[in-house]
């Protein structure tokens, strides 16, 4: 098995990207190859940077609230081009939008906080679910 | 203090050292191995007086240079801190309603969030807003909406602070229309707009052209206001936002100081008059959660700044040497678990703002890292102000802090090592440089990697995040912004696009693109273009065509 590849996506016009940057360095420090799209990508955008890389997991940050209306754009996006990669989403999500992201294929949710050991466990957990098919 | 008075106390302190406070860590040890002040400066065990530092060069008075202890000789005894609280989500409408109450609550003056579509430039019906509209600010896409939003609401009462950069020179103009409709003259307009490009190629991200132009509109709005509106502060160059992108205090203040010393190089080559336009200018910092750190911070920047204004540019009227400055209490020192811990540090924050001299202040709402502030948890943050202002004493003195050994030695650091950061980026040439080489934001980068490491590590202990977990907090009720806004701003622009003189609008856009092309201000042509209810997205797609678009090449 390979290193585990994720795209690190900032969705929408939001531009604070510290969170996607610390959490890149984490996950390269655990020993994944990680791809950060820079800021502004439309869910078309990053669904293309995703097959591009052969991603294996996209990580979306989004502080601007905008998630409810991108995120399940990006995850329909991503079944119209037939890829099958688990979407994970951090940022500002209140509890009830969590939930509705969750009803709508997101993986898992990590808000303000969250440490970094469990992030890097739960993408490990996912994607070598994943892999075991 | 007199050689030998220094001579004896340099003993007495090696005797202190020696006989009570090694024999003492010998038997009881430290919580720590070393101790660091949030911005990662090493924090000795106690700080005395210090032998080389001559209080008339680097304190002086109050409302005298250097203005270490503050711009205004009696500071808040007179006139306390502009209690601004950031504000707006949702349409016009519902932000008017909102800025309503907070004036109703005895707020001074009024701060206005945009949304990030109104911040970059696109109309809510772009493909690229889809979702933004009205989430982290209000939206506002022509004059129509700022006539709602100023809606009861009059101009030469209330001071209004705009957190605007690329778009900056449109909402003035925006501001400027809505005035003639109040038939207030543009001389009384009080308020300041953040027209701070260069930190969103640094830390923020909305910018739209590239670098140059995006300065030259900056230039065009400080020019056309020093003649027009000579109340309004025509730029606010921010450190917060480099700081919430995970900076230290001390780069906080050096890179802060940095793009000031751009702002005025600009200006003045465009012309102004450096004492005309040292006056407008403002400054925005945050406060972090070290109080002492923080405190020390505020005066070291005012330090800096009075000679850099003074040694580099030559001003000589003290007037224009002063830093004023905004805080924030930091976003990023929010958790989301416990949230009503952050009303604590919102607090403490508050008291670092304050202490510091800050000339108005916004209080964070405890709820802020799940959410957009509810009415509640936005009213506790207000109050959380007055309590300061009225009960705590710290409205009493001058610099309450001044004197204090170790914010002294802090305030020498931070200023010694902000200067540093200046002459590094001097040295790279200039701010411009240093951006297009990454620099600035990898030194960014480095500290906020290695703040988040320490927490990780657990060598930063945050309560409620990876310290003292147990308790479950009450869940706050949340503000919702209302999924109808979108639609709504989107038929409202629909109509005041279908409803204008189009030959006027057009004809506006076209001399709009005629004078950028030209090397003539560009206030009045926007302002033409704002009257006849051009759109924002209208307005900046004509400066995109002309300047191009930035995109950041540094991933």
């Amino acid at each position: 098995m390979g290193k585990i590849r994720v795209v690190v996506a900032k969705l929408g016009l939001d531009g604070h990207d510290r969170g996607a940057r610390v959490i890149s360095r984490f996950l390269r420090d655990a020993g994944m190859e990680v791809i950060y799209t820079g800021i502004r990508q439309s869910p078309e955008d990053v669904c293309r940077v995703a097959l591009h890389e052969d991603a294996d997991l996209i990580g979306v940050s989004i502080l601007s609230g905008a998630h409810n209306a991108l995120v399940p754009r990006l995850i329909a996006e991503l079944e119209r081009s037939a890829l099958d990669i688990p979407v994970v989403v951090g940022g500002i999500v209140p509890d009830d939008d969590i939930d509705f992201l969750r009803s709508k294929g997101v993986r898992a949710v990590f808000t303000p906080g969250t440490p970094v050991e469990e992030i890097v466990k739960t993408v490990n957990a996912i994607v070598e679910e994943k892999r075991a098919g | 203090m007199s050689r030998e008075k220094a001579d004896n106390l340099q003993k007495a302190k090696e005797k202190w050292r020696a006989g009570v406070l090694e024999p003492f860590l010998k038997k009881t040890g430290e919580r720590k191995q070393r101790f660091y002040t949030t911005g990662g400066a090493p924090v000795d065990t106690c700080y005395f007086p210090g032998d080389e530092q001559d209080y008339s060069a680097c304190l002086g008075f109050p409302g005298a240079y250097p203005f270490t202890r503050g711009v205004y000789p009696n500071m808040y005894r007179g006139r306390l801190w502009t209690m601004r609280q950031y504000a707006g989500f949702g349409d016009a409408e519902q932000s008017n309603k909102w800025f309503h109450y907070l004036l109703a609550q005895g707020q001074t003056g009024l701060s206005i969030a945009f949304d990030l579509c109104t911040q970059i430039g696109y109309d809510s019906d772009h493909e690229m807003s889809a979702g933004e509209v009205g989430r982290v600010g209000v939206a506002i896409d022509s004059l129509r909406d700022m006539e709602l939003l100023f809606e009861g609401i009059p101009l030469d009462e209330v001071s209004t602070s705009m957190t605007i950069n690329a778009t900056a020179a449109v909402l003035l103009a925006m501001v400027m229309a809505v005035a003639e409709k109040q038939r207030v003259p543009w001389e009384k307009l009080r308020g300041t707009v953040q027209n701070d490009i260069l930190k969103e190629y640094i830390a923020r991200g909305t910018y739209i052209y590239p670098p140059a132009p995006s300065l030259r509109l900056v230039t065009d709005l400080i020019t056309f206001c020093s003649r027009n509106l000579p109340e309004w502060n025509t730029i606010s160059i921010s450190g917060y936002h480099i700081r919430e992108a995970g900076s230290t205090a001390s780069q906080e203040v050096g890179f802060t100081i940095a793009d000031g010393i751009a702002y005025v190089q600009a200006a003045l080559d465009a012309g102004n008059d450096v004492d005309l336009l040292a006056r407008r200018l403002s400054f925005f910092f945050a406060a972090h959660n070290d109080l002492f750190e923080e405190v020390a911070k505020y005066r070291a920047a005012r330090r800096l700044w009075a000679k850099t204004m003074r040694n580099r540019f030559g001003v000589t009227h003290p007037e224009s040497m002063m830093l004023r400055f905004h805080t924030q209490t930091a976003g990023c020192a929010l958790s989301a678990q416990q949230p009503e811990n952050n009303i604590v540090r919102v607090t403490v924050q508050a008291l670092a703002a304050t202490a510091g001299g800050t000339q108005s202040l916004h209080t964070n709402s405890y709820d802020e890292a799940l959410a957009l502030p509810s009415q509640q948890a936005a009213t506790i943050a207000l109050r959380t102000q007055q309590i300061l202002a009225h009960e705590s004493g710290i409205a009493n003195t001058v610099d309450p802090f001044g004197g204090s050994y170790y914010v002294e030695a802090l305030t020498d650091r931070i200023e010694k090592q902000a200067e540093q950061y200046v002459d590094k980026i001097d040295k790279l040439g200039g701010v411009l440089m240093a951006i297009e080489r990454g620099y600035i934001q990898r030194e960014i980068q480095e500290a906020s990697y290695e703040y988040q490491a320490s927490i990780e590590r657990g060598e930063r202990l945050i309560v409620g995040v990876n310290a003292f977990c147990g308790a479950q907090s009450v869940k706050p009720r949340l503000l919702k912004v209302d999924e109808t806004v979108e639609q709504r701003q989107i038929e409202r622009t629909r109509a005041v696009r279908a409803e204008r003189n189009q030959a006027e609008a057009e004809g506006s856009l076209e001399r709009l693109e005629h004078a950028a092309r030209s090397d003539g201000n560009l206030m009045l042509p926007i302002l033409d273009a704002v009257r006849a209810y051009c759109t924002i997205g209208e307005i900046s797609d004509v400066l995109r065509k002309v300047f191009g678009e930035y995109r950041d090449r540094r991933i």
